[in-house]
């Protein structure tokens, strides 16, 4: 479904990725951890189009085509969704409308029906209850005043209405209490399927009980350093970083299991 | 890597949908101003006496005034002596009867620009009092209005039939000696509309006017007159697109509004005059002077607009609050894109006891464009309790634009109680890309934003006139992205 290689991007002449391989296959659950700045998320901006990055070298496929050619919106429309580290606010905009605009316009490029308004209500009152989100938020402006992890929730119910072919969740459980993690999880989890995959960015291997990865990457310094199972997650759990970060050889190695 | 502002950059260079020109022929004076101009306008539209001796005084005046610069904006001098004051559509008879003795042409241009008056007529049930280059074309619903007593129709023809009226009340609100502009078009005005609601009776319909700028060097002088008589009630909606032209047009009307006890008038204007080009070359000069006066006691007075269009923009419908518990309201949106300059806002002058009025101003910027809000509060000292409430809001699309906010508070009252409230926001990269991501493209996005930031004042408008405006603010955000 994604077959990443050797991608090399850069904000403002910074080279932050620093050539990435990676492939996901339809079905399959990818953890992606790595400290703080490490490029985590600028993974994730530069999967789904945002401009302010350079692609310096690489190449991404995304279904047979050519993923980095495609406008962000059409990316959006070809199932890629992101769901934010830092959800945006955008004030005077009501969550109902901006939402039922963001399925017809994935309908629309399908060449399907748009969906009635009365449609649409019965839908994402059935996804709020799979993030146990209150109605109430649909007359809300999207994400304004919304709380840290009401924000995130927010992201998971988009998820849900869009259906995407391929998920990237960029630290959705920061932020989350215990309960509001397994919300998530299980939102995350009832969207799974064998025609989908997902890519969960995060630092904590609690997340990964819930969302049980089929590979675990991590990312270091704009490299995928190492490669393995849910294990791997654990191992990081225990040790922390320092011993990949003493194993990095100067030039990228990239350890495939 | 991509311009941070390119998708800002190309709104700005956003061109106007609705310039063309229409071949009307055209019944024309010859250009410049003095009184024996003024005498042939007022004989060609054979007015009553008084009618030119208004106009002559107001000329008289005119002439001894200078032309406003205080206003945040910049333009080239006019030259009033390179203007024609009067053009009147040629008709084959001496005036349409209805819609099938209008002019072809000019139904054909109003389809054009999306207002087909037929459809209007039976779908909306709207009457439309069309004003084409300064003369009434069209006036529908008459009869119906008649019945409940309601006179609408063009100010010519309440100059002829209803000169009592308009003696009664014309320049009341505005006088002639008001401002620059205000004396200007007393003196040469052309037409326009006279709306009359009897006692007790609430007008049924809409009120509807489209103006339409058409004549190549015409400066548009409308007069608009409404008079709503005790307990009655009347919507009022003026509308209007003009021709892509390259040089500069002169609009300067008037407004005036006069409600009586418990009376209540809701003026509503969507314009969209044609702004100029992206490098500021052309567009309209829009010099409007608009005042409602709450005369009885519970009267209440309601300006709504949305201001997308001319090259620059100088308007402040007021409401003078004369009598008690009278209430006054200013909804506006302010749209200025390339090198379009606004500067309005209003006054809300408190003179009654208990007068309450209401200001929210939604300025928009973007390109080059600049946008001033300047508003007036003045609570005299008969003013007991009065009460006002002002929000500004300015949203900037891009760096290269600006909003300003000028608030002039005078209280002459201690009971008075007068907020006001101004907030600055942008539109960012981060909310573009967060709606790009969810499938919604640049312009979408930020057509999105600008009705959500808007929805406040939009909301005051009648329904079909909001869903026009919300096009209309799409329209004119159209091109904003490759
Ligand atoms: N405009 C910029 N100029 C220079 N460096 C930048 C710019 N934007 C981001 N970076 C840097 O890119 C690096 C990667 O950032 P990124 O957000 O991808 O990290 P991350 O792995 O998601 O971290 P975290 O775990 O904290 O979310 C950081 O060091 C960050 O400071
Ligand atoms: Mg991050």
């Amino acid at each position: 479904m994604l077959k990443i290689k050797n991608l090399n991007a850069s904000i403002e002449n910074n080279e932050i990725l620093k050539g990435i391989d990676l492939q996901v296959n339809a079905g399959e659950v990818h953890a992606i951890m790595g400290p703080n700045g490490s490029g985590k998320s600028t993974l994730a901006q530069v999967l789904a189009g945002r401009e302010e990055y350079e692609v310096t070298d690489g190449v991404v496929e995304y279904d047979g085509r050519d993923l980095l050619e495609l406008s962000p919106e059409d990316r959006a429309r070809e199932g890629l969704f992101l769901a934010f580290q830092y959800p945006v606010e955008i004030p005077g905009v009501n969550t109902a409308y901006f939402l039922r605009t963001a399925l017809n316009e994935k309908r629309l490029y399908r060449g399907e029906k748009q969906i009635s308004a009365m449609e649409f209500l019965k839908l994402v009152r059935e996804k709020m209850k799979l993030v146990q989100m209150d109605e109430s938020f649909l007359k809300r402006s999207v994400n304004e005043g919304f709380s840290g992890g009401e924000k995130k929730r927010n992201e998971i119910l988009q998820m849900a209405v869009l259906e995407p072919k391929l998920a990237v969740l960029d630290e959705t459980d920061s932020g989350l209490d215990i309960d509001a993690l397994k919300i998530v999880a299980n939102g995350v989890n009832t969207l799974k399927s064998r025609n989908n995959a997902i890519i969960v960015v995060t630092h904590y291997q609690r997340l990964l009980e819930y969302i049980v990865p089929d590979f675990v990457h991590v990312l270091y310094k704009g490299r995928i350093v190492k490669s393995g199972d849910r294990n791997l997650a654990l191992e990081l759990e225990k040790q922390g970083y320092d011993w990949l970060k003493e194993n990095v050889p100067a030039q990228a190695v990239h350890v495939e299991e | 890597m991509a311009d941070e502002n390119e998708f800002l950059q190309e709104y700005a260079n956003r061109e106007y949908k609705y310039g063309f020109v229409s071949d009307i022929e055209n019944e024309t004076v010859p250009k410049g101003l003095n009184e024996d101009i003024i005498r042939l306008i007022s004989a060609k539209k054979k007015e009553p006496e008084f009618m030119l001796e208004w106009r002559l005084k107001a000329f008289r005046h005119w002439q001894t005034m200078k032309e406003p610069r205080w206003a945040n904006i910049k333009y080239e001098k006019i030259d009033y002596q390179d203007i024609v004051y009067y053009s009147a559509p040629k008709s084959k008879k001496d005036g349409p009867k209805s819609l099938d003795d209008v002019d072809p042409a000019i139904l054909e241009m109003y389809n054009k620009l999306g207002i087909p008056l037929k459809e209007q007529e039976i779908l909306a049930g709207v009457a439309v009092d069309a004003v084409l280059d300064s003369v009434s074309v069209a006036t529908t619903f008459k009869e119906k209005l008649s019945e409940l007593g309601i006179i609408f129709c063009s100010f010519s023809e309440a100059v002829q039939n209803h000169p009592d009226l308009v003696k009664k009340y014309l320049g009341t609100v505005v006088p002639y000696a008001d401002n620059f502009f205000a004396a200007l078009n007393s003196a040469v005005f052309s037409d326009g509309s006279f709306v009359y609601i009897p006692k007790g009776v609430r007008c049924p319909m809409e009120l509807s006017t489209y103006f339409r700028i058409n004549a190549a060097n015409t400066g548009q002088f409308e007069r608009t007159l409404i008079i709503a008589e005790d307990d009655s009630y009347v919507s009022y909606l003026e509308g209007c697109t003009a021709s892509m032209r390259d040089e500069n047009q002169l609009h300067a009307a008037v407004v005036e509004l006069v409600a009586l006890d418990n009376a209540q008038i809701k003026y509503s204007t969507v314009q969209n005059w044609y702004p100029g080009d992206k490098d500021g070359k052309g567009g309209i000069y829009n010099f409007v002077t608009k005042r409602g006066l709450c005369k009885g006691v519970n009267s209440k007075i309601s300006w709504t607009q949305v201001e997308t269009g001319s090259a620059i923009t100088w308007k402040y419908p007021g409401c003078v609050l004369q009598g008690d518990f009278s209430v006054g309201e200013f909804y506006s949106v302010a749209l200025t894109a390339n090198r379009q300059q606004a500067d309005t806002g209003t006054k809300m002058i408190h003179i009654g006891k208990n007068t309450t009025s209401t200001i929210v101003s939604k300025g928009i910027s973007s390109g080059f464009g600049q946008n001033s809000y300047r508003g007036q509060v003045k609570v005299l000292k008969s003013a007991k309790n009065a009460r006002n409430f002002s929000q500004c809001d300015s949203l900037l699309i891009g760096d290269k634009c600006g909003a300003h906010t000028f608030p002039y508070i005078e209280v002459k009252n201690s009971t008075a109680q007068v907020e006001h409230e101004a907030t600055t926001s942008k539109i960012g990269e981060d909310q573009i890309f967060y709606c790009n991501q969810r499938g919604i493209s640049t312009e979408d996005a930020v057509s999105m934003i600008v009705n959500g930031f808007c929805k406040e004042v939009l909301a005051e408008l009648p329904m079909e006139f909001a869903v026009e405006a919300q096009k209309l603010l799409g329209v004119s955000l159209e091109g904003s992205v490759g």
